[in-house]
């Protein structure tokens, strides 16, 4: 065979796996641009099953303004329950991560934590939701923001602490000897030493933590109020609505993935790493 | 050594919040889950009333058809979505590792689905499946065919949760096994093809017997978060027409939360929970077996 032949058979190849892998590719993004256009439909163009329309934004501003609809609200509290579920998680994972995986423990309170989080990855989160449900409202908060942001920062923590584990026990002993050595307060230590030496593994989790606590449904719908309720909430009650508005659903699909986009655009190495590490080991 | 003095007080202190949450939040519910499970509980203005009725929840588990019919659903659907999303997975890792790095625009798309809420998938395949405007029904009646009911008729519902599990979650199966594909050694699939192997035969005499750890992985991996399927039923079918798309995760929620059942409710959830860690513990004791 020559070397043309092989380049040719080559070519010939390549041309076969790229068809195949744009079949995938659109199986996988029809669905987001069918709901991408419907969002931009009257609800007469899409039950007509119209290809070409005149794209209007009406049911954005229906969704974002209109007075019954509480889809703004919903926005901000994912946004809120979030964030700061997400930072919380960070700052006790760093610490209890630094700790247990730096600090001469004993094997078995590290396999408590890990094993913490196994269980947590096994069970379903329904089952979580009812028991913090019956906690919460025995104290009369389960509707609160301080009992969803709380179930949102168990939830993930353990996977946070898993994330990192990796990460804290490939830093060099040397270089913190060095600190403690210059007699630096631990808390100094952490934060110009370790911090940035595990930063790709803390973004990576972090994203990771973000994204999970905006998707999450169970926990979410258990544990919040009309005036509490996160995105998901939100639309899965707007499923259930007698006529359902469908072109505002898809809006507020749309909507509700900007996260997932952002992360996609600009994290999607961290994101790789985080959930390859998080399933494999 | 000054370092250990420094260790002693200060890993304890850092620790600490984490075992708050770990205490409080995990170990206290849960107990308190337990707790509620052998009670029939009761709420009305805010405050419960605790009738303790020993294993009788335990008990009713037996004769709960919607039960039975979750624990049926969601084995169907565990296997099937599993082995689908495993080979096309597998698939897909291998076209996208032969093409090296001019996959990258594939790996990234494929990431979507995995990163978009649960829910927003369901709402996504509840427009793409309805009767009178969804596309899917579109499209086959473009080909001649009558519209379906997809996901309003007994003997096809079941199907279509499937086809949006395999959808949502064949990207996943398609990262950990592209990672896997990846970490290959290379030299051992060019020694076959030195010694004349074809294409076939060095995947299934070289790259599948190597693959195996992380298939097994995989497919263990996705077998657990099928068996939670939750969002996607809530807003497709919501457990029905009748049972037919009724899931474990889904019969909890209606009985503790449509109904109010807070002490059946609690059952399922501690027999699951049970079941479970009865699953990991046969899964450690022969690993731990094996590895001696």
């Amino acid at each position: 065979m020559t070397m043309r032949d092989l380049r040719s058979r080559r070519g010939r190849r390549d041309v076969l796996l790229h068809a195949m892998l744009i079949v995938a590719a659109i199986s996988t993004l029809g669905p987001f641009v069918w709901i991408a256009l419907a969002a931009f439909k009257t609800q007469i163009d899409l039950m007509m099953g119209r290809v070409l329309f005149v794209p209007t934004l009406m049911n954005f501003e229906e969704l974002l303004f209109e007075a019954t609809s509480t889809y703004a609200v919903n926005f901000r509290n994912s946004l809120f329950v979030a964030s700061t579920s997400t930072l919380i998680v960070m700052v006790i994972a760093f610490l209890a991560g630094y700790s247990l995986f730096r600090m001469n423990w004993p094997r078995w309170v590290v396999n408590v934590f890990l094993a913490w989080a196994l269980v947590f990855n096994l069970i379903p989160p329904i089952t979580l939701a009812s028991a913090w449900y019956e906690l919460f409202r025995t104290v009369q908060l389960e509707n609160a923001f301080v009992a969803i942001v709380l179930s949102h920062t168990t939830l993930h923590l353990p996977m946070a602490l898993f994330l990192l584990s990796s990460f804290l026990r490939a830093v060099p002993r040397e270089i913190e000897d060095a600190a403690y050595v210059d007699g630096a307060p631990i808390i100094v230590m952490l934060r110009r030493i370790v911090l940035p030496l595990v930063l790709p593994g803390v973004i990576s989790t972090a994203i990771l933590v973000f994204i999970f606590s905006w998707n999450e449904f169970p926990v979410a719908l258990a544990l919040t109020s009309n005036l509490t309720a996160t995105v998901p909430v939100s639309i899965s009650k707007l499923s259930q609505f007698n006529e359902i508005k469908y072109t505002q659903m898809a809006a507020a699909s749309i909507l509700s993935a900007i996260p997932a986009l952002l992360a996609l655009l600009f994290g999607q190495r961290y994101i790789v790493r985080g959930l390859t590490a998080g399933a494999v080991k | 050594m000054a370092i250990q003095q420094y260790n002693k007080k200060i890993k304890y202190v850092i620790l600490a919040p984490a075992v708050l949450f770990l205490v409080a939040l995990t170990l206290l519910p849960l107990l308190n889950l337990v707790l509620v499970s052998f009670n029939q509980v009761s709420w009305s203005s805010g405050r419960s009333t605790w009738r303790f009725v020993g294993f009788a929840n335990y008990l009713k588990m037996g004769a709960d058809s919607l039960l039975g019919a979750g624990v049926r659903n969601t084995a169907v659907l565990v296997v099937v979505a599993t082995s689908v999303q495993v080979a096309l997975g597998l698939g897909l890792a291998l076209m996208c590792s032969a093409l090296g790095r001019r996959s990258r625009l594939y790996r990234a798309l494929f990431l979507l689905p995995i990163l978009v809420p649960g829910i927003i998938i369901g709402a996504i395949w509840k427009l793409m499946y309805s009767p009178q405007f969804g596309v899917i029904n579109q499209i086959i009646g473009l080909l001649g065919f009558d519209p379906v009911e997809w996901l309003g008729s007994p003997a096809t519902a079941l199907g279509a949760v499937i086809v949006v599990d395999i959808w949502h979650w064949t990207p996943f199966t398609f990262l950990l096994l592209l990672a896997a594909v990846e970490s290959l050694p290379v030299d051992v699939a060019e020694a076959a093809k030195i010694d004349g192997a074809s294409t076939w035969q060095e995947f299934r005499h070289v790259t599948l017997p190597m693959l195996m750890p992380a298939i097994a992985a995989t497919a263990a991996f996705r077998a657990i978060t099928a068996s939670k399927v939750f969002d996607e039923i809530f807003l497709l079918t919501a457990g029905g027409p009748g049972t037919s798309t009724e899931v474990i995760s889904y019969t909890i929620y209606q009985r503790m939360f449509v109904q109010d059942n807070a002490g059946y409710g609690a059952a399922i959830s501690v027999a699951l929970i049970f079941a479970v860690a009865l699953i990991i513990v046969v899964m450690l004791t022969r690993r731990t077996r094996e590895a001696a």
